[in-house]
């Protein structure tokens, strides 16, 4: 109906959090000093967000074009076609929360995991570079 | 049939990007998480259909169709996101050319 909502939301968030980050990490490097969180961490949080970001934005995108096509979403107000009957809208919400907030939880878990192993696997790859120049 | 084919495009991407088969200025990556992004969301949609005694793959020419529209949006959406990257670069390059 309208499960698309939750990741949209999470999108949001996340867009905001990037744009923070990116000007304190913008800030620090102009400064020529580094925020101790970021110089502990191999890749750059922006840069990790910018990623869910992407995942939240496309998925969501793509998942409102299929809401389109089955006619769940219209073009003219309410936009969600469960909001003009008062008897859908209960189940709306409820499919909001729970296979809305399946995908933001689902989506999060896989790019967190996603990101552990890339920031590991350059880590690696550093030691190694590392231990060949000495 | 619009999971698989998204899943499809999301690899293909995927192999593209990682591969370097395309240029850095393609930004494959943003199309590959774009497709990876849905593949996740529609794979919970799946689970909760299953739960609801549904089946988890919907195997009609219907879906198939809509899988082909989401891939095509998907490439759309992706060369909008170019387009904007390209042509803000080219304003801040105009700019500091002025200054």
């Amino acid at each position: 109906m309208a499960c698309f909502l939750a990741p949209a939301a999470e999108a949001i968030v996340v867009t905001v959090i990037r744009k923070r980050v990116q000007k304190k990490e913008e800030a620090a490097n102009k400064a020529g000093t580094q925020v101790k969180s970021y110089t502990e961490n191999v890749i750059l949080w922006s840069r990790k967000l910018g990623w869910l970001n992407n995942m939240l934005w496309g998925g969501v995108f793509l998942l409102a074009i299929e809401h389109i096509w089955h006619g769940e979403v219209v073009p003219w107000p309410p936009f969600l076609t469960a909001m003009s009957n008062p008897a859908d809208i209960h189940p709306m919400l409820m499919e909001i929360l729970t296979v809305g907030g399946g995908m933001v939880v689902f989506v999060t878990i896989v790019w967190y995991l996603g990101t552990r192993i890339i920031e590991r696997r350059v880590q690696n790859a550093q030691v190694k570079r590392a231990g060949q120049g000495a | 049939m619009c999971l698989l084919l998204t899943l499809l495009a999301a690899a293909i991407s995927t192999v593209l990007w990682k591969s370097g088969a395309a240029k850095p200025a393609w930004k494959m990556g943003t199309l590959s998480l774009m497709y990876w992004g849905a593949s996740l969301m529609w794979t919970v949609d799946g689970i909760f259909r299953v739960a609801d005694g549904e089946s988890f793959f919907e195997m009609t020419a219907d879906d198939a169709l809509l899988g082909l529209l989401i891939v095509a949006c998907g490439i759309a959406g992706w060369l909008l996101t170019l387009w904007v990257a390209h042509s803000k670069a080219a304003r801040v390059a105009a700019r500091h050319a002025n200054a």
